[in-house]
């Protein structure tokens, strides 16, 4: 018996040290890629990457047209994509909490929320960018649109779905129409879980690059035109990343850097704002 | 009641407006909106059909040229324009499976690590920490496998696998060749870093919704932490893990970044994992802007219809494995 005991408590240690062993595995990554990123993006960093333009190889430059086209591509997707989603998080939640088309809805809504996202871009360029004859910012932001519309259907839905019915109730029993009732007290309650999603959303596309490749493309010069050719950081991050140039691949890790940054920050605030919502 | 409504400014309120008719116009919005949210549930619907006929559109040139012969065909020569998909098939199920070779059991063991032995006040920052390596984007993962990771498996691991593999014979075909860092091996580890949050977030919200009774009772016995674990809350969240699992594997298929940097984008099939291969991801992102003409255009199109078809298909299974769960749970 003692020995048995004994062997079953070796193998729990075993076991449990392996897990731990896992677990140091699995930080020792995300340590890792942010010490690499931290030591070759500080190095690059100054004042002149978000001042300066894009160079040709074997000059000095920045990365200011990428960093203002990112931000237009995001800013105008998330415009697209935010009431599109809102609304049909509603739906879901309001209107027809049982019905078969929000089930359809919802599943096939979890499909497009994980589907790749390059076949997004091969359907933007498909639907726009063929007909159009040419690249273009719009063509990007569509892009980037369709993969925000998924992220902000879940997350309305899901908070929605938390605000209590006693709280519809009482505004129905005071004659308020449904409409009013679902923008004046669902959305408010509901308000903090609502700008999550909208963050995760922004975290998720300022980083994507596949449905840009062939929607927005790269541009080397300052463009306002959103109906020719908008750079963005992540596509410049690859072209200059796989190119010989030092300086090119120098100014790839910066501009990853600001990246990471951006998208880290974005997503521990979306986390911040669930927590001291469940809190109070 | 309604004249709150109307003090909000949803309606005009004016001397001469009826009650009646302000009545009728706060009617006719709730019909509008309504009929908006529902429209927009369906555009929802419209994308996804969208996407797949679009695609279907678009790979038609290619599908009737080459038939059936494009799925089995390791042909990818733009100059002939003779293109066949069964290369970059194979690549994106070899490096997806050496992805969950390793992130399974890694993700399933830092769940259990979270679930059962961890100290309560470490449990948060943790699970925080894990899944801060899914926010990362792709592309960053890419440009350091490029130029961290690929390096140091070329002068780590690679010559490592040659010397200890060279000699066995079915073994050494697999790590056969000279280690050039980059390659399928190093895409495949790449995804395993990357679909590990994945694993590990679902495993752990399905391990943390066993009921605690059946653990305690297992501990009652006399049941070691692992026993339990084993015995007990695994075959209870089985269909959940499974379904992370799949999850995670969709993930794997269709990533594209991180993998067009380091799998070295070669169009042939290699029995050796140290050789650069190529993916269907990686094919399209790499060519696509540059490939002249419509069959050409058309097949790597026709390629972007194989890889949404699959994982298409491993999607729809994981949420149908995760439904049933959350059904069980709720």
């Amino acid at each position: 018996m003692a020995t048995l005991y004994a062997a079953r408590r070796r193998k729990n240690s075993a076991t449990m040290v392996l897990s731990l062993a896992a677990t140091a595995f699995g930080l020792g990554w995300l340590v890792l890629i942010l010490g690499v990123l931290l030591y070759e993006g500080f190095s690059g960093l100054s004042l002149a990457v978000f001042t300066e333009m894009t160079p040709p190889p074997g000059s000095t430059g920045g990365l200011l047209n990428a960093i203002m086209g990112s931000l237009v591509l995001t800013a105008l997707a998330v415009l697209i994509g935010t009431p599109i989603g809102i609304l049909a998080g509603t739906y879901m939640a309001e209107y027809g909490r049982h019905d078969r088309l929000t089930s359809v809805v919802r599943f096939i809504n979890d499909i497009l929320l994980s589907a790749p996202s390059i076949v997004i871009g091969l359907f933007i360029y498909e639907v726009m960018v063929y007909p159009m004859g040419h690249f273009s910012g719009w063509a990007g932001s569509v892009a980037l649109a369709v993969i925000v519309i998924p992220v902000v259907v879940r997350t309305t839905e899901d908070m929605l779905t938390l605000v209590p019915d006693t709280l519809r109730e009482a505004a129905a029993s005071i004659g308020l129409p449904r409409s009013l009732m679902i923008i004046r007290i669902a959305y408010r309650a509901a308000k903090a879980g609502m700008v999550t999603g909208v963050l995760l959303a922004v975290a998720r596309i300022s980083g994507e690059t596949a449905p840009l490749l062939f929607t927005a493309l790269n541009n080397q010069f300052w463009s306002s035109n959103l109906n020719a050719p908008v750079a963005s950081l992540p596509v410049v991050i690859f072209q200059f990343a796989l190119s010989p140039y030092k300086d090119w691949q120098a100014l790839a890790w910066t501009g990853a850097l600001i990246i990471t940054m951006a998208v880290l920050a974005l997503s521990i605030t979306a986390r911040a704002l669930t927590t001291t919502r469940k809190q109070s | 009641m309604v004249d709150l409504a109307l003090q909000g400014g949803a309606v005009r309120a004016s001397e001469a407006v009826s009650r009646s008719q302000a009545l009728a116009r706060l009617r006719i919005g709730d019909v509008a909106f309504r009929h908006l949210t529902r429209a927009a549930a369906v555009t929802v619907l419209l994308i996804l059909s969208g996407v797949i006929l679009s695609l279907i559109v678009g790979s038609l040139p290619a599908l009737r040229q080459f038939g059936f012969g494009f799925l089995v065909s390791e042909r990818w020569n733009p100059v002939t324009e003779n293109f066949g998909a069964i290369a970059p098939i194979y690549g994106t199920i070899v490096t997806s499976f050496i992805a969950m070779l390793i992130a399974v059991p890694v993700g399933l063991m830092i769940a259990m690590f979270l679930t059962e032995l961890c100290p309560q006040w470490l449990r948060r920052p943790i699970g925080t920490a894990i899944e801060l390596l899914a926010g990362i984007p792709s592309i960053i993962y890419g440009i350091w496998g490029l130029f961290v990771f690929a390096p140091f498996l070329q002068d780590t691991l690679q010559p490592f696998l040659i010397a200890v593999f060279g000699e066995i014979p079915v073994l050494s075909s697999l790590f056969a060749g000279p280690p050039y860092g980059i390659g399928t091996l190093t895409a495949g580890l790449i995804l395993a870093i990357m679909v590990l949050p994945f694993i590990t977030s679902i495993s752990r919200d399905v391990f943390d919704a066993v009921p605690p009774v059946l653990k305690e009772a297992a501990y009652g016995l006399g049941c070691t932490t692992w026993e339990v674990v084993r015995y007990v809350v695994l075959p209870y969240a089985r269909v959940g893990v499974i379904g992370g699992v799949m999850l995670g594997l969709g993930r794997a298929l269709g990533e594209t970044m991180a993998v067009t940097f380091v799998i070295g984008n070669a169009h042939k099939i290699s029995a050796s994992v140290l050789a650069p291969g190529t993916t269907i991801s990686a094919t399209i992102a790499n060519e696509f802007t540059e490939a002249v003409g419509d069959l050409y255009t058309s097949s790597l199109i026709a390629l972007g219809l194989i890889l949404f078809v699959i994982t298409f298909i491993v999607l729809a299974a994981a949420r149908y494995l995760l439904s049933r769960i959350n059904k069980r749970i709720g």
